[in-house]
């Protein structure tokens, strides 16, 4: 669930702490990505854990791709997990 | 599939749209009247990204089948400025920098429009005005300057003869 303007608490105010990006154009840096970045390694991660180390890197992870990292075998990272 | 044909208004225009039985408002708009302003989040009615005003009142066009506007009045963020124009919503919304992303906005300011006219007679409530727009999801978590948009124009359109 995400919160709705109902959950957001009164008196919220923003502020920004300028800390440019030294990549960044004008010192900008994406923000409102970073809850979707993490998702697909973690799906990436859960599938070679699945296949006993065989990785699929290419997204989206369809069935021909999961065969393929199956015929190659275990990837030299192995299945992400210590 | 058969099309059926409805007749319907579309951002102020009359309009005879042949759709699918099984084809959403939203679909219609977007595939077939490239309107891509309202945009699906969930396509389950959940996070009012889709929202568009038919005869006045925000619905979600992902719930909505596009049969069901016929002799109705759509209205979709494109249909919000007049000649070149920014509508007093999306205005306040950008004085107020109430978006970071953007996907919500279309929503967000087609809600706010619903919830001017219901309160068009007396001026809403920051309780009444986070109730209407619960229904719209912002993930950037920009509630607080829609808030303050909502409140400069609540402010601003209030009703001749009203107090404040």
């Amino acid at each position: 669930m995400l919160p709705s303007m109902e959950d957001a608490p009164e008196g919220f105010r923003s502020l920004l702490v300028e800390t440019p990006h030294p990549d960044g154009p004008f010192g900008a840096k994406g923000v409102g990505e970073a809850g979707l970045g993490p998702v697909a390694p973690a799906i990436g991660n859960a599938v070679a854990n699945a296949l006993g180390g065989a990785r699929v890197k290419d997204l989206p992870i369809r069935p021909d791709r999961v065969l393929a990292a199956l015929r190659a075998g275990p990837s030299p990272s192995g299945s992400g997990l210590r | 599939m058969a099309r059926i044909v409805i007749e319907t208004t579309i951002n102020g225009r009359a309009r005879e749209i042949a759709v699918k039985p099984n084809q959403t408002l939203l679909e219609y708009l977007r595939d077939e009247l490239h309107l891509t302003g309202a945009v699906e989040g969930c396509g389950v009615g959940v996070c009012g990204s889709c929202t568009v005003l038919v005869d006045g009142r925000p619905v979600s066009s992902c719930l909505t089948l596009a049969t069901n506007v016929e002799g109705r009045e759509v209205t979709t963020i494109e249909g919000l400025s007049r000649g070149g124009q920014l509508d007093l919503v999306q205005q306040a919304f950008l004085e107020y920098q109430a978006f970071q992303c953007g996907y919500c906005t279309p929503g967000m300011i087609m809600a706010v429009k619903g919830l001017l006219a219901e309160f068009s007679a007396q001026a809403p409530t920051e309780a009444q005005i986070r109730d209407y727009l619960s229904g719209n999801i912002c993930r950037c978590g920009t509630y607080a300057e829609v808030l303050q948009a909502v409140q400069s124009l609540v402010g601003r359109l209030a009703p001749a003869g009203s107090p404040g």
